[in-house]
């Protein structure tokens, strides 16, 4: 047996005020990689939640997004036909014709304009999307001016709250309704009658086709099937894929921006911990000496200090991940790269970046308290016993 | 098993000197002599004679640069620095002058730690460190972390932190260096106790003549070369 945990944990309470000072340093480092994480897995969960596995999405060959992709009426008569597609309980099938168009809206707060997507959809697509739920109001009446919008998008746009008016298309839109689609992208959507808005934006195709699979398990038959087909010019995808793919690019620029702050604020807690340990090692020689002199071993003292390091990055890993945890209340919207409309999003905390954080602090510890350690066990019994 | 009044310590031509740039200044010369088991010896001598060297190379702490030191049946100067650790965990008890407890740690897990170097269970370790405790008379004060005891109880821990492993030999450098009078004298007479009780060979560095006049044999060191009084 080696010396106990106790001497190392009692030796940081001992020095409590350093402790603090050295784990806050190191909490701030965890924060700011806490909190990077959590805003990607935000971003990924809103997107992907946004999808359904059940559910394909058809865009026009090479396009990344909705916005970009455009299927002609023709082929959407022929894609509707398909058996694959699963038929709802009045026999029609479950899929939507949609379109998607940008607009520029301004924001209540401090008039910023932003893009934002406005989706025309038909009565199927909401059968299509159960995590969509109409919160106030009613549904848009079909063939007239009238939208419903996110909530994200009735909180914060000018014109987008229940009762209000949104100019776009050359037309006033009369907001009937909002609906709460939770933590997807849909919240950050106005959605219309998919004619209406065909017309008022000139479009003559569709952006996108969405249906449910009879049977999952065929999808790859299914595209297979229909990416070779000459007549088409179709991409299809599961709507997950689809929306992963578009908080791919963001993702990564988070990860990557995430890594490089994390990286130079970790060097400066790595040095903090270095410190606080030499002093750690400086102020107590003389129990060095006593321990070897008792008998312990140097792997023994390079344990202890080992052990006192992780500690005190874990205090620090603790604390930057209790302070990254009240991020979750904060809900920030940012441009969506795949389709450039305003994505709203909050941090989201689970187990994986707990984990991920607290190793990340450990392992801060380690590099910091290495050096310090070692030369703990490397010192001499007799001249550490004379420094008494 | 060796007799009472058997050598337990056997020092043969140990010389040991410290480098200082590229000389060698040297603290021991050519010394010989024999510690009996069960002896009180005392160390003495000015500063500088090499006292507190040859302490620490019998309590196996410090390496001579020649000659051999046998304590019992082991030659410690050819063991390597691991099985020194080893044989110090069970054949050697420290007492220093300025006690060297662990301050975040009470004076039962002081007392506990060179028997975490052992293969006793939780239980026996709380029995021997209870029954060591018991023997300083500081049995009640188990929980209590050294800036809660006075000099002369932090000395009696760092005894029972000495005897806990029941070693044969005691090193004390200085035992009473750093008490006052009374207490100099409650720690001589455990040592005493010790000796006698629970034959325990003790060897003191000391430059007090009080705690001399409790050794039974008293030897002078003088330029690293020794003499008996």
């Amino acid at each position: 047996m080696g010396i106990p945990y106790s001497y190392s944990f009692r030796n940081l309470w001992t020095r409590r005020l350093t402790t603090v000072l050295t784990a806050s340093g190191m909490g701030l480092v965890v924060f700011v990689f806490a909190a990077t994480l959590m805003l990607t897995e935000g971003l990924e969960q809103t997107l992907v939640q946004t999808g359904s596995p059940d559910n394909v999405v058809l865009l026009r060959k090479a396009a990344n997004s909705e916005v970009q992709s455009g299927v002609e009426r023709a082929q959407a008569s022929l894609l509707e036909s398909q058996p694959e597609i699963a038929v709802g309980p009045d026999g029609y099938p479950l899929l939507a014709k949609e379109v998607v168009v940008l607009i520029n809206l301004k924001k209540r707060v401090g008039d910023k304009p932003s893009n934002v997507i406005i989706r025309g959809v038909t009565e199927t697509s909401l059968r299509l999307r159960p995590a969509v739920r109409l919160k106030e109001g009613r549904m848009p009446r079909a063939g007239s001016a009238e939208v419903i919008a996110g909530k994200s998008i009735a909180r914060r746009f000018k014109g987008g709250g229940m009762g209000e008016t949104l100019r776009f298309g050359m037309r006033d839109w009369r907001v009937v309704g909002v609906f709460d689609a939770g933590a997807t992208g849909f919240s950050s959507e106005i959605w219309g009658d998919a004619d209406q808005l065909m017309q008022a934006f000139r479009r003559q195709a569709y952006s996108s086709i969405i249906f449910r699979l009879r049977d999952p398990a065929a999808f790859e038959a299914y595209k297979t099937r229909v990416e070779g087909d000459p007549r088409l010019t179709i991409e299809a995808k599961r709507e997950t894929q689809y929306y992963l793919d578009q908080s791919e690019a963001m993702a990564k620029f988070l990860r990557i921006l995430g890594m490089v702050l994390t990286v130079v604020f970790s060097i400066g807690a790595v040095i903090g911990a270095t410190i606080t340990m030499y002093a750690a090692v400086a102020n107590r020689v003389t129990e060095i000496g006593t321990l070897r002199a008792l008998g312990f071993q140097r792997t023994s003292i390079l344990s202890a200090f080992i052990m006192e390091a992780l500690l005190l990055g874990l205090c620090g890993g603790l604390l930057g991940v209790g302070a990254a945890s009240f991020m979750q209340l904060i809900t920030i919207s940012t441009m969506n790269w795949a389709s450039f409309s305003e994505l709203a999003f909050s941090f989201t905390l689970n187990f994986a970046i707990v984990w991920k954080s607290l190793l990340f602090s450990a392992v801060m510890g380690l590099i910091g308290g290495a050096l310090p350690a070692v030369r703990a066990s490397r010192m001499n019994i007799v001249e550490a016993l004379r420094a008494t | 098993m060796q007799e009472a009044g058997e050598p337990i310590v056997r020092i043969r031509d140990l010389s040991k000197g410290y480098r200082r740039g590229t000389q060698v200044i040297p603290v021991l010369s050519g010394v010989n002599f024999d510690i009996a088991r069960g002896e009180f010896l005392a160390l003495m001598g000015p500063s500088g004679s090499g006292k507190s060297t040859l302490l620490n190379l019998i309590a196996g702490i410090d390496t001579a640069d020649q000659g051999s030191i046998r304590i019992g049946d082991v030659e410690i100067t050819q063991l390597g620095e691991s099985e020194l650790a080893r044989w110090r965990a069970g054949n050697v008890g420290f007492i220093f002058q300025f006690y060297n407890l662990i301050p975040v740690l009470t004076a039962y897990e002081n007392v506990e730690l060179p028997l975490l170097l052992t293969h006793l269970k939780r239980r026996e370790r709380r029995e021997h460190v209870e029954a060591v405790l018991s023997v300083v008379g500081l049995g009640d004060r188990m929980e209590h972390y050294p800036s809660q005891l006075s000099g002369g109880q932090q000395q009696r821990v760092a005894i029972a932190r000495a005897i806990v492993t029941d070693p044969e030999i005691l090193v004390a450098d200085e035992p009473t260096g750093d008490l006052d009078r009374a207490s100099a004298e409650e720690i001589l007479q455990l040592m005493d106790r010790l000796v006698h009780e629970f034959k325990k060979t003790v060897i003191m560095v000391t430059h007090d003549p009080r705690a001399a006049e409790k050794a039974h044999i008293v030897r002078h060191l003088e330029k690293g070369e020794l003499s008996v009084s």
